[in-house]
C-alpha cells in the first residue's frame, strides 16, 4: 500500500505540491486529474525520485518503507514503475539491449533468474505482440524516430516486462489518437490485477471511459482538493476545471452535473 | 633527452643503415628535412597551427626503450581473430616477415614493405614519397628518420575484398619508432586500410607516422587508425590524401591511447565531384591530451566532405580539434559540413573545437557546429527508473554518445573491434558487454 502524507515539493524554491495526502491500497486504480500546473507531474516524477524536486514536507510510505528514502533505481528493482509522459530518447542503445538490461536488473534483485538472450526474445515479442509493436523496434535505438503512439506503447511495454506493484502513468494518453489510446488502455488493463495498483495521470476523462478507476483524486495547486468515484471524472469532462478556484479553493459546490450524482 | 641535437645525431648514426640509404634521391631527401626539422625545432605555441598543443616540452623529454618484450604474437593472434585481412607487422619500427601474413593478393597489387619496394621499384615509390616541406617540422623528422612502413599499389579498377591491416607495435630495444606508409590507388581501385598502433609499458617512448594517400579517379578508399598506444607515449602522426575526379576517401581516427597524441589529417580535391568523409573519436582520461588537426581542401568543384569528431573526456584531460575546409575560388556547388561533439565526464577537463572556414567561392553550401555538453539528466533518470543503477547507466549513455562515431565505420568487423576497443577502456564496461 502507498501512503502519502502531507506531501511538499518545491523546484527552484517554487512551491509545486503544498501538503498532498493519497492512499492507495493493492489491487485499486486511482485516476488523478487536474488543470495543468496543477502538481500531476511533479507528483509521479517525485515518486519515481527525480531529484530535481525537493520534499520539503511530508512522507510517503510504500508497504512500510520509506519510498523517499529509496534511490531511483532500488524504488524500480521493488517495483515501482512510471510510463513517462515524455519518454527519452537514446540514441546509440538498442531497444533491445535497454529492455533486457532493465528486466534483468529488476529480475535479479527480485531474486529471479536472469533470462539470456532467447529467453528474453521470445518474452519481449509476445508482450510487442500484445501491444502491437512490430519486431523491428527492438532493433531500433531507443525511442528514436518513435511517433507520439509508439514511443506510449513502448512505455506499457516496458510495464509489461517489469512487472511493476505500483504502476504511474503520466498522462500516457497525451498525443494519442484513439485508436492508439485503445491499445495503450488494453495493455494496461492486462496488467490490472489484485496485487498491482495504479495511478493514471490524466487531463481529461476519455482514457478512463477505457481504463475504469476506482478513485478519482482531483488535484490543484498541489493538494487533492476533491475524491470521488468514476462519476467525479465524467462530472469534470462536462464542467471542466473552472469550478476551481485559483488559489485552489472550492468557492462554491461544483454545479450540478445533470444527473452524474 | 630530446633536443633537436639529439635527434640530428641519431639521424647520422643512422642513415647509413636506412632502407635506400644507397638512394641518392632519398639521401638528399633525408638531409633536406633533418636540416628543416633542425633549423625550425619542435613547434611551439607561437605556431599558428599548434597553439592548443605545445611541443616545446620535447626539448627536455626523455624517451627510453620499454625493458620487457611486448608480446607481438599474442597481441596479433586477438586481432586477427575476428579479422580477414592481409596483414603487415611492424615491431620497433621494421617489418617483421615472421609475424605477417600477406596473403594472396590479385594480380598486379604490390603489398609491401616500404623497405622492399625502395629495393624493387625505388621510381614508383619516389613518386609517392612526398617532400621535406610537407606538414610542419615533426613530418620533416619522419621523413629523415623512417625506418619502414607500408607500400601498397592498387593497380586500375583492382579492388581488395579484404582490407589490409598494419601493425606497428613498440620494440623491445627502441625508445623511438618513425613509420611512413605509402599508399598508391590508381583509376577505379578500391581498397581499405587500417592502421593498428599498440603498445605496452610504463617507458615513454615516441611514435612519428605518415601516411600518404594518392586516391586517383574514382578509387574507394576507406583508412581506419586505431591508436591504442601505451599511457606514457607520444604520438605525433599525419594522414594525407590527394583525391582525383569523382574520388571517395574515408578517414576514420580513433585516438584511445598516449600521453599525447596529435594527427594531421588532410585531403585535397584535386579533381571535380570527389567526396570525403572524416570520422573521428577519442576517448581520454587522466591527463591525456589528443589533437586532430584536420583540413578539407575543396580546390575544384562539385564536392562533398562530411566530418564528424566526437570525444569522450575525463579526468584532467584536454580535447583539441581544428576543423580547416578550404573551398578554392572556382570550387562551386561545393558542400561542406563538420561536427565536433564533445561529451565531457569531469569537470577538470578542456575541450577545444575549432572550425575554420576559408571560403573563396560564391555558391557553396557549409556548415559548421560545435557542442560541449555533459550527460543528459533526462536520459540518466529514464534509465535509473527503469532499474539500471547509476554507474551503469552513464557507462550506456557514454558509451551511446560514442555509438555515432562508431556507427559510420562500414564495415562490420571493423566497427565491431574499434566498439571493443572502446569499451575496454570505459569502466564498467563489462556492464555492457553484451553490446558486442
Amino acid at each position: 500500500m502507498l501512503d502519502i502524507k502531507n506531501l511538499k515539493a518545491s523546484v527552484e524554491g517554487k512551491d509545486i505540491l503544498k501538503g498532498l495526502d493519497l492512499q492507495v491500497k493493492a489491487g485499486e486504480v486511482h485516476a488523478i486529474m487536474g488543470p495543468n500546473g496543477s502538481g500531476k507531474s511533479t507528483l509521479s516524477q517525485v515518486l519515481a525520485g527525480r531529484d530535481a524536486f525537493e520534499v520539503t514536507d511530508g512522507s510517503v510510505t510504500w508497504d512500510g518503507q520509506d519510498l523517499l528514502a529509496m534511490p531511483i533505481e532500488e524504488r524500480a528493482r521493488a517495483g515501482l514503475f512510471l510510463a513517462f509522459q515524455y519518454p527519452v530518447e537514446i540514441p546509440g542503445v538498442s531497444n533491445a539491449y535497454f529492455l533486457k538490461a532493465a528486466v534483468n536488473a529488476v529480475r535479479k534483485h527480485r531474486g529471479l533468474p536472469e533470462f539470456d538472450a532467447m529467453d528474453f526474445l521470445t518474452r519481449v515479442k509476445a508482450e510487442m505482440k500484445a501491444v502491437g509493436m512490430k519486431e523491428e523496434f527492438l532493433y531500433r535505438a531507443v525511442n528514436e524516430g518513435f511517433s507520439g503512439g509508439e514511443k506510449k506503447r513502448n512505455e506499457v511495454l516496458q510495464m509489461a516486462l517489469l512487472e511493476p506493484r505500483l504502476a504511474i502513468l503520466d498522462e500516457t494518453d497525451s498525443g494519442l489518437d484513439i485508436d492508439a489510446l485503445k491499445v495503450v488502455a488494453d495493455g494496461v488493463n492486462r496488467l490490472r490485477s489484485p496485487e498491482r495498483s495504479l495511478i493514471v495521470i490524466t487531463h481529461y476523462q476519455r482514457l478512463l471511459d477505457y481504463i475504469v478507476p476506482d478513485h478519482v483524486h482531483v488535484l490543484s495547486q498541489g493538494r487533492i482538493v476533491r475524491s470521488g468515484g468514476r462519476e467525479l471524472a465524467l462530472e469534470l469532462e462536462e464542467k471542466g476545471y473552472g469550478w476551481i478556484g485559483d488559489a485552489g479553493e472550492i468557492h462554491a459546490a461544483p454545479p450540478a452535473a445533470g444527473g452524474a450524482q | 633527452m630530446s633536443a633537436v641535437d639529439t635527434w640530428v645525431s641519431a639521424f647520422h648514426a643512422g642513415s647509413a643503415v636506412q632502407p635506400g640509404a644507397d638512394l641518392p634521391w632519398l639521401a638528399a631527401l633525408r638531409r633536406e628535412a633533418l636540416y628543416r626539422f633542425a633549423d625550425e625545432g619542435w613547434p611551439t605555441r607561437r605556431h599558428p597551427r599548434w597553439q592548443h598543443t605545445s611541443l616545446a616540452f620535447m626539448d627536455q623529454q626523455d624517451f627510453a626503450a620499454n625493458t620487457v618484450a611486448p608480446d607481438a604474437a599474442a597481441a596479433l593472434s586477438r586481432l586477427r581473430a575476428d579479422n580477414e585481412g592481409h596483414w603487415l607487422v611492424f615491431i620497433g619500427g621494421r617489418f617483421n616477415a615472421g609475424l605477417s601474413a600477406i596473403g594472396a593478393l590479385p594480380a598486379g597489387v604490390q603489398l609491401s614493405s616500404l623497405a622492399e619496394a625502395l629495393d624493387t621499384q625505388p621510381e614508383a615509390v619516389q613518386a609517392a614519397f612526398g617532400s621535406a616541406t610537407d606538414g610542419d617540422s615533426p613530418a620533416a623528422l619522419n621523413l629523415a628518420l623512417a625506418t619502414d612502413g607500408a607500400w601498397l599499389h592498387l593497380p586500375r579498377g583492382v579492388a581488395l575484398d579484404a582490407p589490409v591491416h598494419l601493425v606497428f607495435i613498440g620494440g623491445a630495444d627502441t625508445a623511438s619508432q618513425h613509420l611512413r606508409n605509402l599508399i598508391v590507388a590508381e583509376a577505379n581501385s578500391e581498397a581499405t586500410l587500417v592502421e593498428h598502433y599498440l603498445g605496452e609499458g610504463e617507458a615513454t617512448t615516441l611514435t612519428t607516422a605518415t601516411t600518404r594517400l594518392q586516391v586517383a579517379a574514382d578509387a574507394r578508399i576507406t583508412h581506419l587508425k586505431l591508436q591504442q598506444e601505451a599511457e606514457p607515449a607520444i604520438h605525433l602522426a599525419s594522414i594525407d590524401a590527394v583525391q582525383g575526379r569523382g574520388a571517395h576517401f574515408a578517414s576514420h581516427s580513433l585516438s584511445f591511447g598516449a600521453r599525447l597524441a596529435r594527427n594531421d589529417i588532410h585531403t585535397r580535391f584535386d579533381g571535380e565531384g570527389c567526396e570525403a568523409l572524416l570520422n573521428g573519436l577519442y576517448h581520454l582520461d587522466g591527463r591525456r591530451h589528443v589533437d586532430h588537426h584536420t583540413s578539407i581542401n575543396h580546390a575544384q568543384p562539385r564536392g562533398s566532405s562530411r566530418e564528424f569528431y566526437r570525444g569522450l573526456l575525463d579526468g584532467n584531460a584536454r580535447g583539441v580539434f581544428t576543423g580547416r575546409i578550404i573551398v578554392a575560388k572556382d570550387a562551386q556547388r561545393s558542400d561542406a559540413m563538420q561536427r565536433c561533439d564533445n561529451l565531457l565526464l569531469s569537470r577538470a577537463v578542456e575541450a577545444d573545437a575549432r572550425p575554420e572556414l576559408e571560403i573563396y567561392a560564391d555558391d557553396v553550401k557549409c556548415a559548421h557546429g560545435a557542442t560541449v555538453g555533459q550527460i543528459d539528466e533526462d536520459s540518466l533518470f529514464y534509465l535509473r527508473t527503469r532499474g539500471l543503477d547509476d554507474t551503469h547507466a552513464r557507462q550506456l549513455l557514454t558509451y551511446a554518445f560514442a555509438a555515432d562515431a562508431l556507427d559510420r565505420i562500414a564495415l562490420l568487423p571493423l566497427r565491431k573491434q574499434a566498439r571493443a576497443a572502446l569499451l575496454a577502456r570505459l569502466p564498467g564496461a563489462e556492464l555492457l558487454e553484451e553490446l558486442l
